[in-house]
């Protein structure tokens, strides 16, 4: 079982990344539960949400304690919220950053989410949509296959500049 | 079709699924998904529904048993205070005889305010008539919907059906999901009693000491032979659809020398914690119950038994462990578990067989961690 | 030249959005109200906004009561202070849900009984703390997660409920205008009897606008004539100077309507139900200042 957690503030598209990710894991063929913890989710306030991916059926309920990978949408949360508790030892860390960022002994990856979206003018309400480009991110370090990122994007979102968010971010994103 | 949803979704996807005639709702977490995806159905019209966005949950209940009695198929969703808001009505709609179908999202009650999962809410509603099936999985809650309508509607019965989901631990998650034509196997409505202007009666009219228990009777009676419609339809969903269901969901338990009885997704958790405790040597079992109204016949002789509640009854123990006690002259060790949302894991799960004590009462949390 | 308090009774670190016009109302509240009050909040934002236990970000005692509650909780904590010989200001502060739709019965008797506190309405035109679900006070035409084609139904006219009951004072203000909400919050706890203030709340995850832009929503709403500010003291109505001038010379509703992304698509026959309405609305309240009814 793949364990992933997502740090992001309310309204930047963290809940629907856990989403639109076991859409794509469950395109891929595999069991996938995602679930966002819910304190009082309002705009801007630092949101957590999970995904549970696995070849068999998933009977775990719980929070996830020991997430294999951490992605962090907006850094800023990271001020006041420890974003890599419980991550396990060889764990890795996705995170939204102009530049490379090294993270405790993890190994992290970053990818400008932020820079991607704003090239594409993919803004909603004044936030960046940073929800579609991370699938491609997501792809890109063989989470789920390119394929099942673009049909779960487009299952959801009708405008294109959503897929190719993803597929820039696949491009960008450096393993 | 295969897909992914939320249990919220199921639940409305399953409602669209049988064409109620009438839904009237109102607003609250963890349920608000479902009301604003029937009113969205109903909106595009792919539900031909009529949508009353009512005032408040008393009148949601109100609305549902008028629109009921004219022999129309009805449903509504809500959780916690709102059920406990619409509780005169709920109690209405099961002594009027209707096959209303509710979702009920399981969530704790205040004060101090509280939006996670709690089946207190639910079990307050255990003695009036109505029957209360509780889900595990997404797909559990789109099936247990689809069969409710026919349960309730089914002449031996002809009472409401509570669908239970934990509030935000099933509600709001996503896992698989396999909708279904379901065709004849819910047929369309036909209410015995419904209103109709060429042969008039009173309904609900004053009843006297020499008459009203007689009612009371008949409910009970129809709660009796719903038990067989229950397995009839559960059998006959497993023939046409593919997934047995029952009225408990037993794991491991043939040779186990402990089974943990719970209800809702602490009963998946249970069957990863009895996984665990296989491997450490430990014959555990889980067994999730579904149905609490009508209260299940159980066989838990020859094994420990250890019961976690996510409710109480104040000054009287947790609801499942003390019903089991009743009915079944078993002597749990009773864990009150899981109030308000508190996070239970499956290591939580493992701790309270590894730690059992018959017949005590534990307060996770409270009484320290075991 | 009104003076305001410099003290806070709210605190930082509440868990309102950015932008959320409830917190800045009930920061003029309680500047007005002082110390010796409290605030009765049943289900609304505000019940989240005050913060988690063991935390809140309030500085009065906060008494919260379930959704339909409030006004009935209020009546009783107001015969049991009065009992008391105290003089503690009891607030209802209530959203549009809690107060028009599921709150409206014990509203009435609380009003009808002429019991005497404030009841204050911060009105986002929505169920604000679930999600933004339509309420009996979303405007026509209003998209809402339960109204995803538009409300096809009239708003409620709240102050006009209230009215009914003749009260000794009725205002409607807007959270755009804090001072003039902090003049009517002290006007009507000087006076005995059932009082009302209907808060206009402009929310900007709810009505789809950028955080930034709440006052400037407030003003707009009332310079096009959608919003009016009134008083009705003993039942003589006052219209306030904002509303004034914008009878005079109002801005186009459609320059209200087209900065909200819950109007998005409006038919032209929402819009022209909405200008009727905000137009009938003014004529009615103009003639009632008048004295001509």
């Amino acid at each position: 079982m793949y364990e992933i957690r997502i740090h992001s503030r309310g309204g930047q598209g963290g809940v629907t990344a856990a989403r639109l990710l076991a859409i794509a894991a469950f395109r891929d063929g595999k069991h996938a539960t995602a679930c966002p913890f819910y304190g009082a989710e309002r705009r801007g306030a630092p949101v957590v949400s999970f995904i549970r991916i696995d070849d068999k059926p998933i009977k775990v309920y719980s929070q996830i304690r020991t997430p294999d990978l951490v992605v962090v949408l907006d850094s800023s949360v990271m001020e006041t919220v420890d974003v890599l508790q419980g991550l396990k030892e060889g764990g890795k860390v996705l995170i939204n950053a102009t530049h490379d960022v090294t993270l405790g002994d993890y190994q992290t990856y970053a990818v400008d989410l932020t820079g991607i979206a704003l090239r594409l003018n993919l803004v909603v309400a004044g936030s960046p949509i940073l929800n579609t480009p991370v699938l491609g991110a997501m792809a890109k370090m063989g989470i789920i296959t390119v394929e099942s990122a673009k049909s779960a994007i487009s299952e959801m979102f009708s405008d294109e500049r959503n897929v190719n968010a993803a597929d820039a971010a696949f491009q960008e994103l450096v393993i | 079709m295969l897909t992914i949803a939320t249990g919220n979704k199921a639940v409305a996807a399953a409602v669209k699924e049988v064409k109620p005639d009438v839904i009237a709702a109102y607003p609250i977490t963890p349920q608000t998904e479902i009301v604003e995806q029937m009113a969205e159905y109903v909106t595009n019209r792919e539900l031909e529904s009529h949508y009353i966005p009512v005032e408040s949950e008393h009148s949601a209940m109100a609305a549902c048993i008028g629109a009921s009695v004219t022999g129309a198929r009805t449903f509504t969703a809500t959780s916690s205070h709102g059920l406990l808001y619409m509780h005169e009505m709920v109690n209405w709609a099961a002594g009027a005889r209707l096959p209303i179908v509710m979702a009920n999202i399981n969530r704790a009650i205040g004060p101090g305010w509280n939006v996670w999962c709690e089946h207190t809410d639910a079990f307050q509603e255990r003695d009036t008539g109505w029957l209360q099936v509780y889900v595990g999985t997404v797909q559990e809650a789109y099936d247990a919907t689809l069969m409710a309508f026919r349960i309730a509607e089914h002449n031996d019965v002809l009472l409401p059906v509570m669908v239970n989901l934990d509030g935000f631990t099933l509600s709001h998650i996503m896992q698989s999901l396999e909708t279904v034509s379901v065709g004849d196997f819910v047929p369309p409505i036909h209410l015995p009693h419904a209103i109709d202007t060429a042969n008039p009666a009173g309904y609900g009219t004053l009843t006297g000491p020499d008459e009203y228990f007689k009612f009371r009777w008949d409910i009970e009676r129809s709660m009796r032979d719903s038990v067989k419609v229950i397995q009839e339809t559960e059998a006959e969903f497993a023939e046409r659809f593919g997934r047995s269901y029952s009225f408990t969901e037993e794991y491991l338990c043939e040779d186990a020398d402990v089974v943990v009885v719970s209800m809702g997704t602490l009963g998946k958790e249970s069957e990863v914690a009895a996984d665990q405790l296989r491997r450490e040597g430990i014959k555990a079992g889980s067994m999730r119950l579904r149905w609490l109204r009508p209260f299940p016949s159980l066989d838990l002789s020859g094994r420990d038994i250890v019961v976690i509640d996510r409710d109480y009854s104040f000054g009287f123990g947790g609801v499942i462990a003390q019903s089991l006690k009743a009915k079944h002259r078993v002597d749990p060790f009773s864990v009150i578990a899981g109030l308000g949302g508190q996070e239970v894991t499956y290591d939580d799960i493992a701790s309270f067989v590894k730690e059992r004590r018959t017949g005590e009462e534990f307060w996770f949390g409270v009484n320290g961690n075991v | 030249m009104t003076e305001i308090p410099k003290e806070e009774y709210i605190l930082k670190c509440t868990s309102a959005c950015a932008g959320c016009s409830s917190s800045l109302i009930l920061r003029y509240v309680t500047k007005a109200a002082g110390e010796d009050t409290v605030l009765v909040i049943p289900a609304c934002c505000t019940s989240v906004i005050q913060g988690i236990y063991p935390n809140t970000a309030m500085n009065v005692p906060i008494y919260n009561v379930a959704f339909a509650a409030a006004a009935a909780c209020a009546s009783g904590m107001t015969e049991a202070f009065s009992k008391a010989g105290k003089k503690t200001n009891v607030i209802v502060y209530a959203g549009d849900g809690g107060t028009v739709d599921i709150g409206i019965q014990a509203l009435s008797g609380a009003f009808e009984r002429g019991t005497n506190f404030l009841y204050i309405c911060y009105d986002n035109e929505a169920y604000g703390n679930t999600g933004m679900q339509r309420s009996g006070s979303t405007p026509t035409g209003a998209r809402t997660t339960t109204t995803p084609g538009g409300k096809g139904h009239m708003k409620k006219d709240l102050a006009g409920i209230v009215a009914a009951h003749n009260p000794p004072y009725l205002a409607t203000a807007c959270s755009a205008y804090p001072k003039d909400l902090f003049k009517k919050v002290k006007k009507a706890l000087a006076i005995n009897g059932p009082k009302f203030i209907h808060v206009l709340a402009p929310c900007p995850p709810g009505w789809r606008f950028p955080s930034e832009k709440t006052i400037e929503m407030g003003k707009l709403a009332v310079k096009s004539g959608m919003w009016l500010l009134y008083e009705r003291e003993y039942g003589k109505v006052t219209i306030n100077g904002p509303s004034k001038a914008a009878m005079i010379k109002p801005l186009p509703i459609e320059d209200y309507l087209s900065v909200q992304g819950r109007f998005k698509g409006i038919s032209k026959e929402s819009i022209a139900i909405l200008k009727s309405q905000a137009e009938k609305t003014a004529k009615r309240i103009k003639l009632e200042e008048e004295g001509i009814c």
